[in-house]
Order: structure tokens, then sequence, then C-alpha cells
């Protein structure tokens, strides 16, 4: 029998981190299967971080009977209609990436996932604002799925804690910012929060900086890319950025799992690289308990995996109800650097373990 | 509502709003250049115009990589990278009009339309091509320079960039300059006389095909110097970044001609303003409930109805008597 393993790659960087970790993990942890006389299969696809070309990969992957788990993807935008596919056959998806509320909160029996969840990730962001002594922030988003609903969850939090939010707009304006940094900058806030990804924030903050806007910058994990310093240069040094995935430096067990992958690969991991390798692990464990108990089937597999325990590089892993990680690990960074090189140097300020929100629909 | 809010910000907004008046006006020049001697929209003009936006950044970033910016002073680059992306977009405008408009001079209008549709694709296509082999980047990153990067405060709550002024200074000199083409000179003479009415022009002596081509370059280097504008102010890092100021130049285009050229550039500068007012304005005055991102909508909106009501410009027409 074969499993497959199964990512993709849209920023090549960080899809091929996900695509090299489940790699490394399949090939690592593959003996005892193989000892039961299984064959295992580690088979990358690719979904382009197109929705439709996910969902097309995602039939091919029901209609192939041998696989057993799937390991992915990148984009939530990619992940939920993907997921509806693996769910008519109930074949287990582990996501080492998908931050995205929705992913889990349709409570599929056969989708977890190891990295944090988005409404959270605003919270962090609040919560660290709040340890800032941050007293006013005007937020903008993309109006994605992503940017939008991280953006809300900021706002809901820093009010509660007091934080006075002077605005709330939306746009999808890539390149002329002027008419939106005007009144943000009569309007004086301690924080802009951004929620929304680099290559839009980034001349947004080069603008509002050079229109001589003073407050501080903030945003999600759409920030996390060199070349936000590489089009917004100064302006963005100092600012701080949360995440779901920390360096890998910053794991519990990083250190043997780095050198192990560089000497694999000849390089350091990329992002996501370190949950992708638990999530394969987690996905082989599973299905080496259904073997042994007789007969491995998808469903089997599914529910082994939702109640896996597993000590990973990146820390305790048991999902809830749902397919959450119980607690999940999140990361406030901060850019040092205005040359895209150093983007690795970036320091983790605070570093939380938060459980996901409760009775959330 | 904070009253005081409000009131603050309308002269920033309203400068803002006249700076991108201003750089709509720029591109919709070369549409109304085209439609006024053509007769048809030419979708290839913002393709053309990028182009030499590209070819400016281009030759910014090899005299980076060269270290000859921070030499030369940067009047010279800037003028180099101008000249450059001017000769660029007039070649390529030139040679457009020979293999994909001229052949079809005489068919029916929808099917130039169609040819003009496919060189746009062909020319986004190919300047993502090469970018994306020659770079391999997804964001174009170019240098600035930061003379023109620096700002002067009017007040504490109003100040304009270097760019912008340069924006405006080269917006009033081309249409300047394209004023006294048109109406002053004895090629302008021609070019409108093709306008009017091209078998005429020809039995008067008029090299029909030689005026179609000297107004496309022409008016390619009005594109692009609305190109290198725009880049210089918005700072665009993306290959399609031309498509949106499209729909507003052919609004222009159409609703405008070669003869009565220099009216019209008040429906620019009113769109270039509206947008800016929309984006600033709407969310505050709503209390959130709309947003910056009605910005197109709310303008759009108020063009179609001066082009329904006021379709010559707002300013209106200068009518001649028949002689």
């Amino acid at each position: 029998m074969l499993l497959r393993a199964r990512c993709r790659a849209v920023r090549p960087r960080s899809g091929e981190g996900i695509k090299l970790g489940a790699q490394l993990a399949v090939e690592k942890g593959k003996a005892n299967l193989e000892k039961m006389g299984y064959k295992v299969e580690f088979v990358p696809f690719d979904d382009q971080a197109k929705p439709d070309v996910g969902v097309a990969n995602a039939k091919n992957i029901i209609a192939d009977k041998d696989i057993m788990a799937v390991i992915g993807h990148l984009n939530s935008g990619v992940a939920i209609p993907s997921s509806e596919v693996y769910k008519e056959v109930n074949v287990a998806m582990i996501s080492p990436a998908n931050t995205n509320p929705v992913v889990t909160d349709r409570g599929y029996p056969n989708v977890n996932r190891v990295c944090g969840r988005d409404d959270v990730q605003g919270v962090v962001g609040s919560e660290f604002a709040h340890g800032q002594k941050i007293k006013s922030a005007y937020i903008v988003h993309d109006k994605t799925q992503y940017g939008q609903s991280i953006a809300e969850f900021f706002k809901a939090d820093s009010e509660k804690k007091g934080i006075k939010v002077l605005g709330f707009e939306g746009t999808e304006e890539k390149s002329n910012f002027d008419p939106i940094i005007t009144p943000i900058k009569a309007k004086n806030p301690d924080l802009i929060y951004f929620g929304g990804i680099y290559d839009q924030a980034a001349p947004f903050f080069k603008q509002a900086r050079e229109k001589g806007v003073k407050s501080k910058f903030m945003g999600p994990d759409g920030m996390d890319s060199s070349d936000l310093t590489k089009i917004a240069g100064k302006a963005v040094v100092g600012m701080s950025y949360t995440s779901a995935a920390g360096p890998a430096s910053a794991l519990p067990k990083a250190k043997a799992f780095v050198d192990e992958f560089k000497k694999k690969f000849g390089k350091n991991p990329e992002p996501y690289a370190a949950e992708a390798y638990d999530a394969a692990t987690i996905a082989l464990r599973a299905i080496e308990e259904t073997a042994k108990k007789g007969k491995v089937s998808r469903e089997d597999v599914s529910s082994a995996v939702r109640k896996a325990k597993l000590s990973g590089i990146t820390g305790e892993i048991a999902f809830d109800a749902k397919g959450d990680r119980q607690k999940a690990q999140y990361f406030v960074l901060q850019v040092v650097s205005d040359d895209p090189a150093k983007w690795g140097d970036n320091k983790i300020v605070k570093q939380l373990a938060i459980a996901p929100p409760e009775g959330k629909k | 509502m904070d009253f005081e809010l409000l009131v603050g910000i309308f002269p920033q907004v309203l400068l803002d709003g006249l700076i991108l008046g201003f750089m709509y006006a720029l591109i919709a020049l070369g549409y109304t250049m085209v439609y006024g001697v053509l007769e048809f929209i030419n979708f290839a003009h913002s393709e053309i115009f990028i182009l030499g936006a590209f070819v400016g950044v281009e030759i910014l970033l090899t005299m980076k990589s060269a270290g000859l910016l921070d030499v030369l002073p940067w009047v010279l680059v800037l003028l180099l990278a101008l000249v450059a992306g001017m000769l660029a977009s007039g070649l390529a405008a030139v040679a457009v009009e020979r293999i994909a408009y001229r052949p079809l001079r005489h068919a029916p209008r929808l099917i130039p339309l169609i040819s003009a549709i496919g060189v746009s694709f062909f020319l986004q296509d190919l300047i993502r091509l090469f970018e994306s082999i020659w770079r391999n980047s997804f964001n174009l990153v170019y240098p600035t320079m930061d003379a023109l990067n620096q700002r002067f405060e009017l007040t504490p709550t109003i100040d304009v960039s270097v760019k912008s002024l340069v924006v405006i200074v080269a917006a009033l000199l081309m249409l300047w300059a394209l004023y006294v083409l048109v109406n002053r000179t004895k090629i302008g003479t021609a070019i409108r006389a093709v306008a009017e009415d091209q078998a005429a022009a020809s039995l008067m002596g008029i090299n029909v095909n030689r005026m179609i081509s000297l107004d496309l370059p022409h008016r390619r280097g009005h594109g692009w110097g609305g190109g290198r504008a725009v880049r210089r102010a918005v700072r665009p890092h993306q290959s399609l970044y031309g498509i949106h100021p499209r729909p507003e130049g052919v609004h222009r285009g159409g609703a405008r001609r070669h003869r009565q050229y220099p009216r019209g550039d008040d429906g620019r500068l009113v769109l270039g303003l509206l947008e800016a007012f929309a984006a600033s304005y709407l969310s505050l005055l709503t209390g959130g409930a709309f947003g910056a991102e009605y910005k197109d909508i709310f303008a759009f909106s108020i063009l179609i109805l001066i082009l329904i009501f006021r379709p010559k410009g707002l300013l209106g027409e200068v009518v001649r008597e028949r002689a």
C-alpha cells in the first residue's frame, strides 16, 4: 500500500518548506510501516495557490485509493474548497499552515491543523499592542477573507482592552494610498494595523512614512516576507508582525531538526517546514496504528489522527474536537533591518501559547 | 462626526486629487489622439504606456547596479530615463500601428478594435515574461531618488512632494506642447485634416499614413510621459499596473475629439478629484459604512452623469462658424 503526502508551492519559498518538511518526515518515519509489508510513498502536488487547481488535485487524490493522508495546503483560500472534496471520502488532512478559522470551524472529522488560527493572531496582535502601551489604533485591511477577518478580530479585542479604534478601512488599492493616509495622518493614531499581505502593505507603509505619519506599524503573518523591506525599506524597520509559524530556531527541538534538514537539503528550513514535518509524522503514526489493528482504511486513519498525541519539534501536539491544536504557538516578531537579506534575523519579541477560542461557531 | 477633521484634511485631499487628475489627463491624451484620427479606442495604449515606464525602470536599475546613480545629478538621470522611455514607447507605437492597425485601415471599425485588444494582451504578457525571466522577482523594485521624495510642508497638515510637482509641471508642459503642435503647426493642421476626413485630406495631397504614424509616436511620448509620471508618483511594482488607468482614459477618448483638443481635460481633473475625495471622505462621512473601496464606483457614476449631460466636457465646446 501507499501512503501519499501532498503539498504545494505558491510563493516557492513557503510551499517548498511544506514539501521538504513532509518529505523528510516520511523518509525518516516510514521504516516501521515498511517492516509491516507496506510500501510508503511521498507524492507532492502543486496547487499553484489557486483554488481551482487545488480542487482538481483533490479530486485526483480521492480517486487514488492508496492515498491515506494529505499534508497541506499553504493557502487557506485553497485549503477550504479542497477539504470539501477530502471530506467526501474522509481522508485525513493535516494542515501545517492554514490559519483561517473556517478551516476547522466547519467541524469536519478529517480536517486538522498543527498551526494557529487567524482569529488568535488578531488577539495576539492586540495583546502585544496593549503591552506596548498603545492607546489608539487605525486599522486597514485588504478585504480578503484572510486580511479582513484578522483585522476584525484585532479590532474586537483591541476595543475590549481599551485601545481606541480610530478607523477601520478596507481597500484593494495597490499603488496610490494618499487618500487613505491623509485622514490617518490627521487622526494620528499610536498604531496602524494592516490586515493583509506584504505586497500591498509595503507601499502603504512606505507612503505613510513619506507623508510624515509617525505611528507604529503592525500586521499579521502576511507581512512575513523579505520583500516587505525590499519595497518599503527603512519605513518598516521596527514594525512588528505576528505569526503562527515561528522561525525554526525558536522551536523546542529546533537544533536537531535544523541540522537534519540542512544535511538532507543543503539549506536552512523554510517557513512551515517544521510544521509540515510534525504533521507528516502524525499522519505516519496514525497509519501505523491502524495498520496494527488490521486493514488500513481512510476513516480509521482520520479518527486516529484526531486522537493523536505527539511531542513534536513544534512542541506538544494534540487536537481538540474540531481539529485545532489544543495549544498552538504564536509569535510577535520585529523587523530589525532594511536589508532584505537580513529578514531572517528578525527577532522574536514575544511568544505565546494560546488555546483556540471556545464556542466559536 | 468630527467636523474639524473633515475641514482640516480638505486642502491635502484637494491637492492629491489634482495630482491624480493631472496624471489621468496625461494618459487620456493618448486615447484622444488616436480616437480623433482613427476613430477607434486603442486598447493597447496602456500597454505601450507601461512599456515606456518599464524601459525607464530598467535604465534606472542598470544605472544603479553600475553605481552611476549616486554620482550623476538626478536631473540628468531622470532626463536620460525619460528620453529612452519616450523613444521606446514611440517606436513600439509605430510598429504596432504598422503591424496591427494599418492593414485594417479600411475594415469595419470593430476589426481594428479586436486587433488592438490582441496587441494589448501580447504586450502585457511580453513585459511580464521579460521581467520574470530577466529579474525573476514578484515585486519589481526600482531605486528612488531622495531629491524626488522630499516633501514640502506648506502648513503642518498640508504637504506636497517634489515628484508630485514634477507630475503637474510635466502634464502642463505636454498639454501645452500638444496644443501648439495640433493648432499652430503645419503638421498639426495636416493631422486635423486627416481626423476630419481621410479621403478629402489625401485628395488635398496629405500623406494620410504618414500623418497617422506621426500622430502615434508623438502621442506615445505623451503616454510615456504619463507612464513615467505615474510610476514616479504611485510606485507601481507589477506589470499589470496599466490596467486601471485604461477605462478612465477610454472614457476620455470616447468623449473627446482632436479638433477640440485643449478642452475636456477638465473632465480628467474632476475624475482625479472625485476619486481622492471619495477615498478620503466616504468612510468619514458614512461612519465607515462605505469605505475607500467605493471611490471608483462613486467617481465613475458621476462621470457617466457628466457624459450624459455634458458630453463635450464640463466647460463646453468651441463651435466655429463654418465659412
